[in-house]
């Protein structure tokens, strides 16, 4: 479903490498958490997957293409089959709830009648009955991200990127959107989902690939955000600084 | 659905950046009028051209009392030496070339003076004596009147060989030369109307880059995120454009055929049919120079 190989990831007017030789392979229907500190390259990872950005060397296939060969023009149609969701929401501020569910459908061309029927069952299925006419600045952060949720997954996307989606929502709240998650992993989606949030990742038992420094240093099936298998730090790898950073993307 | 939602965004970016709109929509007005007006003036220097070059004669001026130019040594050709030219003329080498000659005498030459210049003080100085007789040759080809000066210049009592054309053609020169700096001119705005809407239209994409952004990540194609801001730019530049299109055919209407012809009644002047002919090139130029610069301007919006 998403291969990484021996990829390596360095921005321009940088020399640290933000991914170092990352080779990763995620199957269909899994649950990935990408766990490590600020910096360690998880949102970059989830970038190239996306193909906002290139490799600097190294292959990525999704859905079996490969992301090298595909061709600028097929990348919108490529996106199609992803959902994406942030830490901010991202949503339209002057759209209503259902607009901002149905633009995406709008931009990719599906049917009045189609738009009409979608919105409504995955709005319910986020449990937003009742507040399709809202406004964005109307809704609680934790409502907020639902419908961003919604909008991701109203495509029927097979892989959900999910960038800390629980980032600015509190404990009780980050807990129903996890449970969301679950059910649309349920229903067969792929989900990876980059996270600080330790309380999820042992809550969950999923999958953990834990990057630092760009490396992964762990992928372990059911683990923790903390692992008890193998020393957290190696010797060789200078961990950077935790702290709030500027500029993430 | 899609048409609906394309056309509602380009009311959204043309309503959001009205001040950028209104100045794409003059700049491209003021920029597209000079445009047509360059082409109608280049229209007029030819129609002039065709006009005044088909009746531009070759003048034969025979020697006077007073002059020393060429074979004359102040004294008047002889009806001997006339003859021997009209002899020329009728001759097998040049007569292809000749469409139709006439002689002007003194007395004839003195009344064409006296009407050219009726009512300036330098008609009542002028004598009959003080004018030249000449033959006045219409060739059939008007480019070729070389051919006349090599044969005739030579005779005897031959002051000169003279073709009309060479004083039209520094008066033309002149008009082109004003003609080539307003194409100049509309060049350089046309410039500036392009920056101007690729810079409205970049403006229009930063107000509107969390669409944009939102767009892009749930896969909208790059023709479906470009073509608001298209139809954007050239809807602009098409309201320039038809001003401009009204600006030219008012000037030709109103200054041209309702000015300019009844005050010079005997020139022929670009008519409103040459008018027509230039708005479908405004309206043209207009759009696509619009929906380039508006596709340049987007396009780094789009790229991955
Ligand atoms: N566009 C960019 N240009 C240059 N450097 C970048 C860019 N984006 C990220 N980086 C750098 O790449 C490294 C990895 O960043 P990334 O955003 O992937 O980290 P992260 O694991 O998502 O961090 P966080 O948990 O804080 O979101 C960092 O050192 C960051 O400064
Ligand atoms: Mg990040």
């Amino acid at each position: 479903m998403i291969r990484f190989d021996e990829v390596t990831k360095v921005y321009r007017g940088t020399a640290k490498p933000a991914l170092n030789s990352v080779s990763l392979e995620v199957l269909s229907g899994e649950f990935v958490f990408m766990v490590g500190a600020s910096g360690s390259g998880k949102s970059s990872m989830l970038r190239l997957v996306l193909k906002e950005d290139r490799p600097s060397s190294g292959a990525i296939h999704v859905l079996g293409q490969d992301l090298n060969r595909i061709s600028s023009r097929k990348i919108p149609y490529f996106r199609r089959n992803l959902g994406v969701v942030f830490q901010d929401f991202r949503l339209l501020p002057n759209k209503t709830v259902f607009a901002n569910v149905a633009f995406t459908l709008q931009v990719i061309g599906k049917s009045k009648g189609f738009i009409h029927e979608a919105v409504p069952d995955v709005l319910a299925m986020v449990g937003l009955e009742g507040k399709a006419e809202r406004f964005p600045h109307e809704l609680s952060g934790g409502e907020q991200q639902r419908v961003a949720i919604a909008r991701a997954v109203v495509n029927k996307p097979s892989i959900l990127l999910a960038d800390e989606p629980t980032g600015n929502l509190d404990p009780t709240t980050s807990m129903g959107i996890m449970t969301l998650l679950e059910r649309i992993n349920a229903n067969g989606t792929t989900v990876i989902m980059a996270t600080h949030d330790a309380g999820i990742v042992d809550r969950l038992q999923r999958r953990v690939v834990e990057l630092v420094g760009g490396r992964v240093v762990r992928d372990e099936r059911g683990g923790g955000y903390v692992t008890q298998a193998i020393p957290h730090v190696q010797p060789d790898i200078v961990i950077p600084a935790a702290g709030p950073r500027e500029g993430l993307r | 659905m899609r048409l609906a939602l394309v056309l509602g965004e380009v009311g959204q970016g043309l309503r959001r950046n009205l001040s950028m709109v209104v100045s794409v929509v003059l700049v491209t007005f003021i920029s597209l009028t000079f445009v047509g007006t360059a082409i109608l003036l280049q229209a007029q220097i030819n129609q002039m051209k065709s006009y005044w070059y088909d009746r531009a004669q070759v003048a034969v001026y025979f020697c006077t009392d007073f002059s020393s130019v060429g074979t004359c040594n102040q004294t008047a050709a002889t009806p001997e030496q006339v003859a021997a030219v009209e002899a020329q003329l009728d001759s097998a080498t040049l007569a292809p070339f000749i469409d139709a000659y006439y002689f002007e005498d003194r007395d004839q030459a003195f009344e064409n003076f006296q009407t050219q210049f009726e009512g300036n003080a330098i008609a009542s100085l002028v004598t009959p004596e003080l004018m030249t007789e000449a033959y006045w040759v219409n060739l059939v080809d008007p480019t070729q009147s070389q051919i006349l000066a090599d044969a005739l210049s030579g005779l005897a009592g031959v002051e000169s060989v003279v073709d009309q054309r060479s004083y039209l053609d520094q008066i033309f020169d002149i008009l082109n030369a004003s003609s080539f700096t307003a194409i100049g001119i509309a060049a350089l705005m046309l410039v500036a109307a392009a920056l101007l809407i690729a810079t409205t239209i970049r403006l229009s994409a930063f107000s509107r880059r969390r669409e944009l952004g939102i767009m892009r990540l749930v896969g909208a194609s790059n023709r479906f995120i470009q073509t608001p801001f298209v139809i954007e730019g050239v809807v602009a530049a098409l309201i320039g454009s038809i001003l401009a299109a009204g600006a030219v055919v008012a000037i030709v209407e109103f200054f041209v055929q309702g000015y300019l012809s009844q005050t010079l009644p005997q020139t022929s002047f670009v008519g409103l049919d040459d008018a027509l002919l230039v708005v479908p090139v405004l309206l043209g130029v207009g759009a696509l120079l619009a929906a380039l610069s508006a596709n340049v301007a987007i396009s780094r919006y789009l790229r991955v």
